[in-house]
């Protein structure tokens, strides 16, 4: 798979690092360049720098021809714009995205987007892990 | 009506005094604290300290009752996730969004924003208009209509000066709506004539343009 993503900080670096050991095409986008060091010594993917929400930077990646499309920056609504246009303007297959806000989270899920929420995903494993049940949903 | 300004900047300042001036209600969220305590002192309760991109915040401030939602943060992700919600969420019927890099526009529109505002596009025509020698200006964008306004300055060797505008093949989606020539103002007819120097003031519509500057044989 060709895959761009977007945020080189723990959880992109870890990702990215991943994936490229699962042997797939990876292409990593931070703003800053000290980020990068975050990522695995024999990482053999391509790092770029640039703002994630400008298209130019996105092509100079791949996202053009590539399967999926992670955004995983700390600002959630740079995630989400980042998320639409590999979406909406690029057609990439598969595109995920993370968002902390579990409202703003539910919104773009009504609006047909991947996103995960690792605040929700958080308090649910300390929940299981504290009481040894699963969280009961709203109703 | 009951407008809601998200983003507390020069821009969101002038804007809410100005609507208020015209008698409307008007709220604006801000979420710096030190820039709301400034807001607040002049705008009272018309400021509110939150961030408008979130859901509670907005529904404390009475977002589904909102008519227009205008989010003029100086971060384009930000603007869209909030017309975003406003229309997703509390079904505001209209949203105008502040555009700071005129990229994005495309991915606005997609994505159901009403409206674009891009200053950097606006600042640029107006200094375009200002540079010496150029003769074709955009000057504003009809969006609605899909219509331009341009400003046309006609040089001494073009091919259409001395001639009646009855005689220079214009594009039926154009219309020649003001001429002024030597600080005075001519509502033309098809008789009127084209002079050398004259500002030509054009309404056209986006396919209309090209048709027109070969009309009018300027290029830029």
């Amino acid at each position: 798979m060709k895959i761009v993503i977007l945020g080189c900080g723990r959880v992109g670096a870890t990702l990215a690092t991943m994936l490229d050991r699962a042997g797939h095409k990876v292409s990593i986008i931070d703003y800053s360049n000290e980020a990068f060091r975050r990522l695995d010594p024999k990482f053999g993917g391509e790092t770029l720098i640039g703002n994630g929400v400008d298209e130019e930077i996105l092509v100079r990646a791949g996202i053009k021809d590539a399967d999926a499309f992670a955004a995983v920056t700390n600002g959630d609504n740079r995630n989400i714009m980042a998320s639409q246009i590999a979406k909406e303007i690029f057609n990439v297959k598969k595109v995920v995205c993370r968002i902390y806000d579990p409202i703003r989270q539910s919104t773009y899920n009504e609006l047909g987007l991947d996103t995960i929420s690792p605040t929700i995903v958080g308090a649910q494993m300390m929940f299981e892990a504290l009481t040894g049940d699963k969280p009961k949903k709203a109703q | 009506m009951y407008i809601i300004i998200g983003g507390g900047g020069d821009v969101g300042y002038y804007l809410t005094k100005s609507l208020l001036s015209q008698g409307h209600e008007v709220l604006l969220l801000e979420k710096g604290n030190i820039r709301y305590q400034a807001l607040s002192e002049e705008l009272g309760q018309s400021v509110v300290r939150g961030d408008a991109c979130e859901a509670r915040t907005m529904e404390e401030v009475g977002a589904n009752r909102a008519d227009v939602v205008i989010a003029v943060t100086g971060e384009d992700e930000d603007n869209l996730v909030i017309c975003q919600m406003a229309k997703k969420r509390f079904n505001v019927a209209r949203t105008i969004a502040r555009l700071n890099n005129p990229k994005n526009e495309l991915i606005f529109q997609k994505l159901g924003i009403d409206v674009t505002v891009s200053p950097t596009r606006s600042i640029l025509s107006l200094i375009e208009a200002e540079l010496p020698g150029t003769t074709f200006v955009t000057l504003m964008t009809l969006k609605r209509a899909g219509l331009e306004i341009l400003e046309i300055r006609v040089p001494p060797d073009s091919p259409i000066a001395g001639k009646t505008l009855s005689t220079i093949n214009l594009p039926r989606s154009g219309n020649i709506a003001l001429i002024i020539r030597d600080k005075e103002y001519i509502f033309p007819n098809a008789e009127t004539k084209i002079l050398a120097n004259d500002e030509v003031y054009a309404l056209v519509s986006r396919d209309g343009e090209d048709a027109l500057r070969t009309a009018l044989g300027t290029t830029r």
